[in-house]
């Protein structure tokens, strides 16, 4: 008669999803829209203006060279704002947390609920500058096809870290602070433009504690060719990941219960 | 579910010394309460009472720094995931996804508290029913009207059957007739035999709703009972009201707390208690039964914290 309850439940993982997956389906086409156009219009900048000035980059094409590294940064911006803007929504402004709370659901299922749900879209979404590349003339390759999962790994860590923000910050224009602190350097020192290799020595080491260049190497590799350093890479996005999700869970677990 | 007579039935709520600080304030100061299953019990208090707090700690949103809880048998917090998917709650705020229809607001919160796959679909057309939103099920919550998202909201706390419902302030602000509408609703839930914690500071609410009512002021219990009976206890059968310009008030006030008399104010009289042994010398004003309003306000004071 008394069935357990346990930690970290299936079914109120795949609860909390399914309100992600109800509620995306109301905003699915505007998602769908600019995650299109964005790179669309990236690549038509850089392959057009930058593209005259620089041929290419370590043997590439420099709007292939720029498309494969979008992808990454396409992760970025899907996971780490959606994460932070969508946490801090739903739990001050709609107390949807609370709502999802009183349930038997704790704070980490809530949490991993999210991140996985946010990770999916972002890894799915970040695939679109490498279709949006092919039509500036990239080849298809089978290696593209592990991109998204490459993409999901990544959007793993920045997820987390968006609803970590989140639960840290008092008020929404703190965001303000961490897309100008963390998330532009980011996404500029991660060798997605210009290879870090070009740049001083210190940044250099920035860039390799970066998680997002991880996630360009990957994402080239598997495009033009993999290479043994890929497991390298591939754990320390795995790494990042799992820091960010458990501490994720301890940051909005201490805001949302009193 | 009703216990033979000889078994006394452990309550469906039980709070034991309970005490909950948020830094230098004590919102909830040393609760004792019980919840008999089957009953409704109303929890009136001025805001800032504790109300909130005190089913915060029910469903494990704040934990107690001290103290004892347990709900259906379980205990609180460490078993509070189990005694949440055999609890609804219906929250103060309303928390609904705005833009999901009244049935996916449902088809969530089934998933949620685990209602199973093959039984999901005639539960939420049961709280549908329940709420009397059968009409409006596939309209999205930003267009239904106060009233039914506030139904919606008791429905999504039912989705489950739940032996007991916790609902925190469940009519504030809304109107006469919406208000009417959900204490019937309450009403049949409370006739099925749903055990009911409600919080509330509107006392008609609590007067027509529990069973029991528990008055609570700065976090604790001031006074527990049955409605009439607490009426009886502290405020006596017939309450005298004087009305007049403020400065003749405050001379009938003094004159009657003289005589030994309670008095409260009624924003524009002074209202007398006890007044049925006036024997002829109290003045002259509009005779009325007491009511809970008079027990509640000499109980949890007359000024505005």
């Amino acid at each position: 008669m008394r069935r357990r309850l346990h930690r970290l439940e299936p079914a109120a993982i795949a609860g909390v999803m399914s309100r992600d997956v109800t509620n995306f389906a109301t905003f699915w086409k505007a998602t769908t829209f600019s995650s299109v156009i964005e790179p669309t219009i990236y690549l038509l900048a850089f392959g057009l203006g930058v593209g005259t000035l620089v041929s290419n980059v370590q043997g590439l094409d420099y709007v292939q060279y720029v498309g494969t590294g979008m992808v990454a940064t396409s992760v970025l911006f899907a996971a780490a704002l959606s994460a932070m803007f969508g946490t801090f929504v739903k739990h001050r402004f709609q107390r949807t947390y609370d709502a999802i709370l009183a349930a038997p659901v704790d704070t980490e299922e809530l949490v991993t609920a999210e991140i996985l749900w946010m990770s999916a879209r972002a890894g799915i979404y970040g695939c679109t500058p490498l279709l949006v590349s092919m039509l500036f003339g990239l080849d298809p390759s089978p290696g593209m096809l592990v991109v998204p999962f490459i993409g999901f790994i990544t959007a793993l860590g920045f997820a987390g870290f968006g609803v970590l923000m989140a639960a840290v910050v008092s008020k929404i224009d703190s965001f303000n602070y961490v897309t100008t602190i963390v998330i532009t350097p980011l996404f500029l020192v991660s060798g997605t433009f210009f290879p870090i290799e070009e740049l001083p020595q210190w940044a250099q080491v920035v860039a390799n504690v970066n998680p997002l260049y991880h996630c360009v190497e990957l994402v080239r590799d598997a495009v033009f060719g993999f290479e043994p350093v890929d497991l390298a890479h591939l754990a320390v996005l795995i790494v990042f990941a799992l820091l960010m999700w458990r501490l994720a869970i301890w940051r909005l677990e201490k805001r949302l219960i009193d | 579910m009703r216990h033979p007579e000889s078994v006394p039935p452990s309550p469906a709520i039980r709070l034991r010394g309970v005490v909950k600080r948020f830094g230098a304030i004590t919102a909830v100061d040393g609760l004792d309460l019980d919840v008999p299953e089957g009953t409704c019990l109303g929890l009136l208090g001025p805001n800032g009472a504790g109300k909130s707090t005190t089913m915060r700690m029910l469903t494990a949103q704040a934990i107690p720094d001290e103290g004892t809880l347990s709900a259906l048998g379980y205990e609180l917090p460490k078993d509070s995931k189990q005694a949440r998917a055999e609890c609804g709650v219906v929250p103060q705020l309303d928390n609904l996804d705005i833009e999901l229809t009244a049935r996916q607001n449902l088809a969530v919160f089934a998933r949620l508290y685990r209602v199973p796959r093959g039984e999901r679909r005639a539960a939420i057309e049961r709280a549908l029913e329940v709420a009397n939103l059968g009409g409006r099920a596939d309209t999205p919550v930003d267009e239904l009207s106060g009233g039914m998202r506030r139904r919606l909201l008791i429905a999504r706390g039912l989705v489950h059957r739940p032996r007991l419902l916790l609902l925190d302030e469940p009519t504030v602000g809304l109107d006469p007739q919406v208000r009417q509408e959900l204490w019937a609703l309450i009403d049949a839930l409370r006739a099925e035999g749903t055990t009911i914690l409600m919080s509330t500071h509107y006392i008609e609410e609590a007067e027509r709703l529990a069973d029991t009512v528990a008055i609570m002021a700065n976090g604790q219990i001031v006074a527990r009972g049955r409605p009439a009976d607490l009426v009886r206890e502290h405020a006596g059968a017939e309450t005298l009201e004087v009305y007049g310009p403020p400065q003749r008030l405050a001379e009938v006030r003094e004159a009657a707390q003289a005589q030994g008399f309670r008095t409260r104010r009624t924003g524009t009289a002074v209202a007398i208690l006890g007044s049925e042994n006036g024997n002829g010398r109290l003045p002259e004003g509009v005779r009325r039964a007491a009511s809970l309003e008079d027990v509640f306000v000499l109980l949890t004071g007359e000024e505005v914290a």
